[in-house]
């Protein structure tokens, strides 16, 4: 480098610095362009009101604006129906993208649409929005008021954040995941260890396109604006993605935190209650009755998830005590697990399967939570009345771990079931 | 006189208004009556205008559920004040020109204490005197001078700390 090259920059001062047409740090106030602005049906309405009553503007940018209908799908009262009527009769008049129904959830539906790319600034009415950067891009959630901003202008501002570097060294044991190293990474961070800051994790060649979604999905849990998966090896170009050279971190970038994880010494993880950065070896908790089980959310209900849940439960039953749920994150997965002989696997082993969507992630609909339950789920957040009832359980774990546990009606490993004749 | 209502650290956007109450399944008009639903149901149906919370750090976290502080504004909260705020809810509560001040207060002030928070000094009294809480970021005041970042946009066509376009305001 020469003396008249800028100061080394993290991954998200160079895609804030590329999109914002200035070089800056962190720090730095950035006003930047805005590649996908994704609208989830929850606030569809007040985006709405926002874009035609409050700034009286239309989307600056029709093709890049995307509603998905995933957070109550279908619709489970009149009220719901409306709002989603009035999504897509506003999309139609406008020109912006709408899944409806059953196409999926949005970050994974926007990952499949190729709506997310390397070195994109997207931006999403829900706070998992971080999942893009698996494909290196500024993911960030935000309310609807900024979601209209950003449509109208096709801008956004941004304080450029500090990067915290996480390193993942050593190689995971059989049975033991991405949602494991996830909550490893929020347990050493804490609740709000990267709040404003972004999260750059460094896996190398590491974890599956799937993988690094589960893995930038839970980033926010640590308080993060973006989680950026630094590209590694094959991995992203394998799909197709043209990588920009300028997206990569510079050596000597400046990082508020430097955080190694050895995954060679992890083992499975859950998340017990009430918050998320409450993350316990899987063994500690054995043996806790669980009345439902559920596998799906923009988590981990990709088909690797599938795989791994199916894996457990070829030849099993679901304990007559407990249910499972399986909702997958998309058409696209639904499909796969489908032609594969997937579905077949978990539907013999007892699952439930659910339409693609958030399913009781958030409370809604289908699978919500009586006073007393305890649920083991693969989703994202275990807060009190999360999934219904403000006296009902949430603890998150991989779909191995979910598995397991459905077969034995309590919190187990893969490995209990081998002590058990089929 | 308006009311201090105390809260502890970590508290989400789920505790603030339940998923399952948003507008879109509660309906538009009654939403707010679901604030704090789980973890103080008395809430909705005792806050006084101007009332101001006092939380605990991380205020805010979770989903990016603008309806949320939507619910506070309707029951027209005086503001809130807490040593660190969650950054999707901080840029919402801006948005909706709810007064968010970064303090720690929880040592200093109890539930149910009478106070008068004047938001535009950001001098907040109480019995034992008064505390001058630290102002937001320039950029932001910048906004708000205009009521919020929404109505400055609406005015100038650009966002503030944006240089303004050739010729424009």
């Amino acid at each position: 480098m020469s003396a008249s090259s800028p100061r080394p920059q993290t991954m998200a001062e160079k895609i804030l610095s590329r999109r914002g047409n200035q070089t800056v740090y962190a720090g730095d106030l950035a006003v930047v362009d805005v590649d996908q602005v994704m609208v989830v049906d929850s606030i569809a309405q007040s985006f709405i009101e926002r874009m035609e009553k409050d700034l009286a503007a239309t989307p600056k940018y029709p093709e890049r604006v995307s509603i998905v209908v995933d957070h109550v799908a279908p619709a489970s009262t009149v009220s719901v129906a409306q709002a989603q009527k009035e999504a897509r009769e506003y999309a139609a008049k406008t020109g912006v993208r709408l899944f409806d129904v059953g196409r999926g959830i949005c970050h994974q539906v926007l990952i499949e649409e190729r709506l997310a790319q390397p070195g994109w600034i997207v931006l999403g009415s829900d706070s998992h929005s971080t999942t893009y950067g698996a494909v290196a891009a500024f993911g960030t959630g935000m309310g609807a008021t900024d979601i209209a901003l950003a449509a109208a202008s096709g801008k956004t501002w941004l304080r450029v954040p500090e990067s915290v570097k996480v390193t993942f060294v050593g190689e995971l044991q059989p049975g033991v995941t991405a949602k494991d190293a996830a909550l490893e990474m929020i347990r050493v961070l804490g609740a709000d260890g990267a709040t404003y800051q972004s999260i750059e994790i460094h896996a190398g060649d590491r974890f599956t396109r799937g993988e690094r979604m589960t893995l930038a999905n839970l980033c926010v849990e640590a308080g993060a604006k973006a989680g950026l998966v630094v590209p590694g090896g094959e991995i992203l170009t394998a799909y197709g993605y043209d990588i920009p050279e300028w997206v990569y971190p510079d050596p000597g970038a400046n990082y508020r935190q430097e955080i190694e994880i050895d995954l060679s010494v992890l083992q499975p993880r859950m998340s017990a209650p009430s918050e998320v950065d409450n993350v316990h070896d899987v063994a500690e908790l054995r043996g806790l009755k669980v009345d439902q089980v559920f596998i799906g959310t923009c988590t981990n209900g990709r088909l690797e998830d599938l795989h791994a849940a199916a894996e457990v439960l070829r030849g099993q039953r679901v304990n007559p005590a407990t249910r499972l749920l399986v909702i997958p994150a998309s058409s696209e997965v639904m499909e796969a697990a489908l032609a594969d002989g997937t579905l077949l696997t978990l539907m013999q082993a007892g699952a439930v399967l659910g339409t693609p969507g958030c399913g009781p992630c958030m409370g809604r609909h289908q699978g919500v939570l009586a006073p007393g339950e305890v649920c083991v789920s693969t989703s994202n957040r275990n807060f009190i009345g999360r999934m219904g009832d403000k006296d009902a359980k949430i603890y998150l774990a991989s779909p191995a771990v979910a598995a397991a546990t459905a077969v034995m009606g309590r919190i187990a490993l893969p490995e209990d079931l081998k002590a058990v004749p089929a | 006189m308006p009311r201090v209502w105390k809260f502890g650290d970590s508290i989400n956007t789920d505790d603030i208004l339940p998923g399952k109450f948003a507008p879109f399944m509660a309906g538009e008009d009654v939403f707010q009556t679901f604030a704090f639903h789980y973890i103080r149901p008395e809430f909705a149906a005792q806050v006084q205008p101007g009332d101001v919370l006092v939380g605990g750090r991380n205020w805010g976290l979770g989903s990016s559920r603008e309806y949320a502080p939507q619910a506070l504004k309707k029951l027209r909260i005086g503001g809130i004040i807490a040593p660190s705020f969650a950054r999707i809810h901080y840029r919402n509560l801006l948005n909706l020109g709810i007064p968010a001040f970064e303090a720690d207060l929880t040592g200093v002030l109890q539930d149910g204490d009478e106070v008068s928070l004047d938001v535009e000094t950001g001098v907040l009294t109480y019995a034992g005197g008064t505390i001058q809480l630290p102002p937001p970021p320039e950029f932001l005041r910048e906004a708000l001078r205009e009521g919020s970042i929404l109505a400055f946009f609406k005015k100038y066509g650009r966002f503030p700390g944006e240089p303004p376009a050739e010729g424009g305001p």
